[in-house]
């Protein structure tokens, strides 16, 4: 796979196993600057894993993962300095307030000072969280950790966005709020964005789209491109046949 | 500017841990009231019975209570490593330790960055703990209370990272009790801690021998001897030694590659 200046994120034949069970089979896919990419899998395909491997809590000598050219496995602090990410649980210190939790997120991101504080007013404002950022997290709603959890994702500026399925067990107004709020990233800030996901009506027409069961990759392209190959007639269609037809 | 980023990350490193500590006011009592039972409590309790000869570093007889200081002392350090440890499970289980380990920072780096906050934590409750007992008359020279802080450093460091290490290969928080009974309880008792190696030599002799070889009875030794502005090199040797093998052990343990992380499916 050729890496062109667009492609923020690509990973190459990547294979990963636990013990002898094989959790991911020669996964290719690139997501470019601007790109919304919806990784859609039921639960067990193997996105927490690819994650995983993404931000280097894994290793795998099968295949490479760059971003934005830099090899993961080889300069780990340079890739892993253009990610940001949003886990499926929250990570937030629940004791600590918003404030503290941003500040030692942008420390660890090298982001101190007066830049460190524009930044986390910056974000949070965005995410209307400003005011409430000497709350501790204990007392926020899950809506609002998760709010407070994409400005931490977003604090050093990153140019890949990693979200596992950041909107499970939230309401639907919470959900529909973020899943706006992540589409707007990718348009404004041209944000690389690869959202894990399980939920179809997180997509929007313009996303592209990765189908991944059972470790390999089933279908990938635009919403229409899936549609076509698929001969569904919309995603939730797509995405039963692809999964389907594979068991 | 690459220095700038490892010095920030630290600053966030300590100032989270010293959060963390001042949010839990339970720890740091927790932390004080174990080691002054052992003081008022069980070293009254034990002071006829245990007669204790002039050894270094002492130049006088001396009461047990003033004997097991140095021993409480490691006793709240080796606690506070085994919290820490507890703590890095707990956030591995809560999902933030991914938050730390996801840093565009070597690896070793950040977990030793982990592991000097905790040592720092531990340090402030020492002289918590010296201060209490100096109003009960267990009073080294003064200049004790500024040659024991790098002996403290060290001690904490070495039981920090025997703690990192047990927290890379405890899967599950459950699993943590065990480390209570077969870790912190056998070192502390088969230590010079409660009683000099000479008189568990009288005893046993097996458990002598542990319990020389035991680090915990040469961070303790350490301790004692700076708390009485001595150096005693052997024992410092012998926790720096302690120290990196622990440290180099747990950064394996951490390591993607080659530690357990992944063989356990978790992170």
């Amino acid at each position: 796979m050729t890496f062109v200046d667009s492609t923020a994120l690509a990973v190459n034949d990547v294979s990963y196993a636990y013990g002898k069970k094989t959790a991911l089979d020669r996964v290719s896919f690139v997501v470019r600057r601007g790109d919304c990419t919806i990784l859609l899998g039921p639960n067990g395909a193997g996105k927490s894993t690819l994650f995983s491997l993404i931000i280097r809590l894994y290793d795998s000598p099968a295949g490479s993962i760059l971003i934005n050219g830099n090899d993961v496995r080889k300069k780990p602090s340079r890739a892993l300095a253009e990610i940001g990410v949003v886990f499926q649980q929250s990570t937030l210190d629940l004791d600590l307030t918003v404030l503290q939790n941003l500040r030692y997120h942008a420390s660890l991101h090298g982001v101190g000072g007066r830049l460190a504080r524009a930044r986390i007013r910056e974000e949070l404002q965005r995410q209307g969280m400003y005011e409430r950022r000497h709350e501790r997290v204990r007392q926020l709603n899950g809506g609002h950790r998760r709010r407070v959890e994409i400005a931490r994702a977003l604090l050093h500026q990153p140019s890949v966005l990693l979200l596992d399925e950041p909107t499970v067990g939230l309401d639907v107004p919470s959900r529909g709020a973020i899943v706006e709020y992540v589409h707007g990233l990718c348009m404004s800030e041209k944000i690389a964005v690869l959202w894990a996901s399980h939920l179809i009506d997180e997509i929007y027409p313009s996303d592209r789209l990765i189908i991944l069961h059972q470790g390999t990759i089933r279908a990938q392209g635009g919403v229409s491109d899936v549609l076509q190959a698929t001969g569904a007639a919309d995603i939730g269609d797509a995405f039963h046949i692809l999964t389907r037809e594979a068991m | 500017m690459r220095l700038l980023h490892y010095l920030r990350a630290l600053r966030g490193i300590i100032v989270r841990e010293l959060y963390r500590f001042v949010h839990q006011g339970g720890r740091f009592g927790a932390a004080l009231v174990r080691p002054l039972v052992w003081l008022f409590i069980f070293a009254a309790g034990f002071r006829s019975t245990l007669g204790i000869a002039i050894i270094p570093p002492y130049e006088t007889y001396i009461l047990y209570e003033v004997y097991i200081t140095p021993g409480l002392i490691g006793m709240i350090q080796l606690f506070n490593g085994m919290q820490s440890s507890l703590s890095m499970v707990y956030d591995r289980e809560m999902g933030s330790m991914k938050t730390l380990l996801i840093t565009p920072l070597p690896r070793w780096y950040l977990l030793t960055s982990k592991l000097v906050a905790g040592t720092l934590v531990s340090i402030l409750q020492v002289y918590t703990f010296l201060a209490i007992a100096w109003l009960y008359q267990i009073q080294p020279p003064p200049i004790g209370y500024l040659t024991v802080l790098p002996a403290l450093l060290l001690t904490g460091l070495m039981l920090g990272s025997l703690g990192l290490l047990l927290s890379s290969f405890i899967k599950q928080l459950e699993n943590f009790a065990g480390v209570m009974n077969f870790v912190i309880f056998p070192m502390f008792f088969m230590s010079t801690a409660l009683y000099p190696l000479w008189k568990i030599k009288e005893s046993n002799e097996l458990l002598y021998t542990l319990a020389e070889y035991n680090p915990f009875s040469q961070a303790v030794e350490l301790i004692r001897f700076a708390l009485y502005g001595q150096f005693n090199q052997y024992a410092f040797c012998y926790t720096l030694a302690a120290l990196f093998g622990f440290l180099g052990l747990a950064i394996v343990g951490y390591n993607p590659s080659k530690g357990m992380m992944q063989r356990k499916g978790g992170a």
